[in-house]
């Protein structure tokens, strides 16, 4: 029997510091809380919101009702906007293959340069990130329409007679997209590259790898999950994006992210969008998921 | 048909610029005859040359000049890959995307071995490392100890005429570190394969080898059995980096064939050793005594001591004593204020403190001829 403790009352008062003193459970909670409030804030909260608002219907005047129906998510079965989603999952597939050919390359060359140049050339691939996203792409607006500076250069170089009109088309949607996105590929797959040790190549040569076999059997699948970021940093926002079809594509090329877009501002029918955007959020979350899965590297991407 | 070495270095120069702009001779002018079945070891400090040696033999540098022949064929710019020769590297090298047995397997994929076979030498040879039924686990689940026997194994599966060592053992902790000194040995007596061990642990060398070479700034000074190098040293560098010794400084007065005698700068004093290599009247030298080499006698107030024909003596003050067990380390002051270290051993057992030296007992060192090594300044 430990005396001393006998009789005394516990104190009724309610003090946190001594909580936090106490309960070890609590104190990580409270060291935990400011990115509980900001991930509370900032994607709890509005994903409440727009799921609740996908099962509401729009109002004459573009309010939104409350009356809870299912409407919202049938429209969406219009074959109209079936074809909308293929050619988005299309152009997003596209964008992502596109620049895994063209960044696995370029990161290859980054993490293979001379260390003191190498500070220079990634300086230069993020470059473009220091002027406006917008700005950018109506810059390719002057670089595609017809008799714009490519079809100048292509035509003094004979390689082209008359203009290519590539301009509002779907060929400048993803040049533009491609534009965009390459750095976002680039950058993870330098990353895991350079961490390669070369003593690894060294050991696959030793043990009797040809330079293009110790490739494809120890650089390649050493930088998988490099590629398996940049896809994720590339084909989840190909897939929402409607600036580059806006400006590069005209009226001609909507994705799904311009739907989503004109319910919000145009249309006014704040519920369709809301149900949109869940169907894109849905679809784009599956298929990251297996394509994380296939690549078998998952559970290492988690850590 | 065999042809007569293993490996030989004729001649070879390898010289890498520095960051600076300058030139470095990482191995300068080195030959080396290394024969078959042999344990041959590159003992020297960070930046000798030692690994720059090792990696001319893989076929990972080629040499600015010389030749490399192994098993008697000239290797001039062949690629790693075509070499007979397998490397255990430093920090391992395992594939980290591949479980224990892809990694052993690799070697024979690229030889296009059948796949029965491939999975049979893989088996024997984790089982000659000791590491039977971890097939698949990754090297990240493994020990040190346990990666370094999978490196080991990867390259034994691929049975080469030479296997290179880049200090394998250098990541381990001391007690296992011993443990697979004895095993790599008893390995390498088993198979029969050339080894060349790159080490900067002398102990661990002359533990290992049938033959050593010391090197120094891109040089190999000394080649020979453990017993030559510690017993003979050719220089000052080889004498000083292999085991502990005592310099002392002198003039040679007098050649007399392998016997010399030199006048030594401090103690004032002359002193009869052995000649390593040809040495001539005037020459300046550093003479070395081992301190397990050396006996201790009692001052008992007299000038000198009756000593055989065939040793030196010189008289001194304990300065400082260590007893460490199996000895007891005493520092030594000369005159002119000479320090030399000598190592007593224990023969005697008692608990009587005066049986031990301690320090301010007035002594002669005793240091028989054969004892004292007279060696040039500069090795030759």
């Amino acid at each position: 029997m430990i005396s001393g403790q006998v009789g005394e009352t516990p104190k009724s008062k309610f003090s946190l510091t001594k909580i936090l003193r106490e309960n070890s459970r609590a104190q990580g909670f409270f060291l935990i809380s400011p990115t509980n409030i900001y991930l509370f804030l900032l994607v709890v909260l509005p994903l409440i919101l727009v799921t609740g608002l996908s099962f509401l219907s729009r109002g004459t005047y573009g309010q939104v009702e409350f009356t809870l129906n299912f409407s919202n998510y049938t429209r969406l079965f219009d074959p109209l906007y079936g074809k909308v989603m293929l050619f988005s999952l299309g152009v997003g597939v596209g964008t992502t293959v596109i620049c895994i050919l063209i960044g696995y390359p370029l990161a290859y060359f980054l993490a293979h340069a001379p260390i003191k140049q190498r500070s220079l050339l990634l300086f230069l691939i993020l470059l473009p990130f220091w002027t406006n996203f917008i700005i950018r792409i109506f810059a390719w607006m002057i670089i595609l329409r017809s008799g714009g500076i490519l079809d100048s250069i292509l035509q003094w170089l004979h390689i082209t007679q008359g203009p290519l009109n590539l301009l509002y088309t779907p060929t400048a949607v993803m040049i533009g997209m491609v534009y965009e996105f390459l750095p976002f590929m680039v950058l993870p797959l330098y990353t895991s590259l350079e961490k390669i040790e070369n003593s690894l190549l060294e050991a696959a040569a030793d043990l009797g790898a040809p330079p293009y076999k110790a490739f494809l059997r120890v650089t390649l699948p050493l930088s998988v999950p490099g590629m398996i970021a940049g896809t994720i940093l590339t084909f989840i926002p190909a897939m929402g994006m409607f600036v580059v079809p806006d400006i590069l594509g005209g009226a001609k090329t909507i994705l799904i992210g311009n739907v989503i877009r004109n319910q919000f501002l145009t249309a006014r029918d704040w519920p369709f969008g809301a149900a949109a955007s869940m169907v894109l959020m849905l679809m784009t979350m599956i298929l990251t998921l297996y394509y994380t899965r296939k690549a078998g590297f998952g559970e290492e991407l988690l850590v | 048909m065999k042809s007569e070495h293993a490996v030989e270095f004729k001649d070879i120069i390898k010289i890498f610029p520095t960051p600076e702009g300058g030139q470095v001779n990482a191995v300068d002018h080195v030959s080396i005859t290394i024969e078959h079945g042999e344990f041959f070891s590159l003992l020297g400090p960070s930046g000798c040359g030692k690994t720059t040696s090792l990696r001319l033999m893989a076929g990972f540098e080629w040499p600015t000049s010389g030749t490399v022949y192994i098993n008697g064929q000239k290797m001039g710019r062949m690629p790693p890959y075509l070499r007979p020769v397998n490397t255990v590297f430093q920090n391992y090298a395992l594939f980290q995307h591949m479980n224990v047995y892809q990694n052993v397997a690799f070697g024979l994929e690229m030889e296009k071995v059948p796949k029965g076979e491939i999975s049979r030498r893989v088996g024997e040879a984790l089982e000659m490392v000791k590491l039977p039924g971890m097939v698949k686990r990754k090297p990240k689940q493994l020990s040190g100890g346990q990666q370094q026997r999978i490196a080991l194994a990867r390259a034994l599966v691929k049975r080469p005429e030479v296997l290179l060592l880049d200090e394998p053992l250098g990541a381990l902790d001391l007690k296992l570190r011993k443990e697979m000194q004895l095993e790599l040995k008893a390995l390498q007596e088993q198979v029969g394969i050339t080894f060349i061990y790159v080490t900067h642990d002398q102990e661990e060398a002359l533990t290992m080898s049938n033959r050593i070479a010391v090197m120094s700034k891109g040089r190999a000074l000394q080649i020979g059995s453990s017993v030559e190098i510690y017993e003979r040293p050719n220089c000052k560098f080889v004498a000083d980096f292999i085991g502990e010794t005592n310099f002392l400084t002198g003039i040679v007065k007098a050649v007399d064939k392998d016997r010399v005698v030199v006048e030594l700068a401090k103690p004032k004093q002359e002193i009869i050793g052995l000649a390593v290599g040809e040495l001539f009247v005037g020459q300046s030298v550093a003479i070395s005594i081992r301190p397990e080499k050396v006996y201790l006698v009692d001052d008992d107030g007299k000038q000198e001591i009756k000593v055989k024909p065939n040793e030196n003596q010189l008289k001194g003050r304990v300065a400082a004593t260590a007893y460490i067990g199996s000895d007891t380390r005493v520092v030594l002051e000369l005159a002119d204020g000479v320090q030399m270290k000598v190592w007593e051993q224990n023969a005697i057992s008692t608990l009587d403190p005066e049986a031990y030296y301690s320090t301010g007992d007035s002594v002669f060192i005793v240091v028989p001829h054969e004892n004292t090594l007279i060696l040039p300044e500069e090795s030759q």
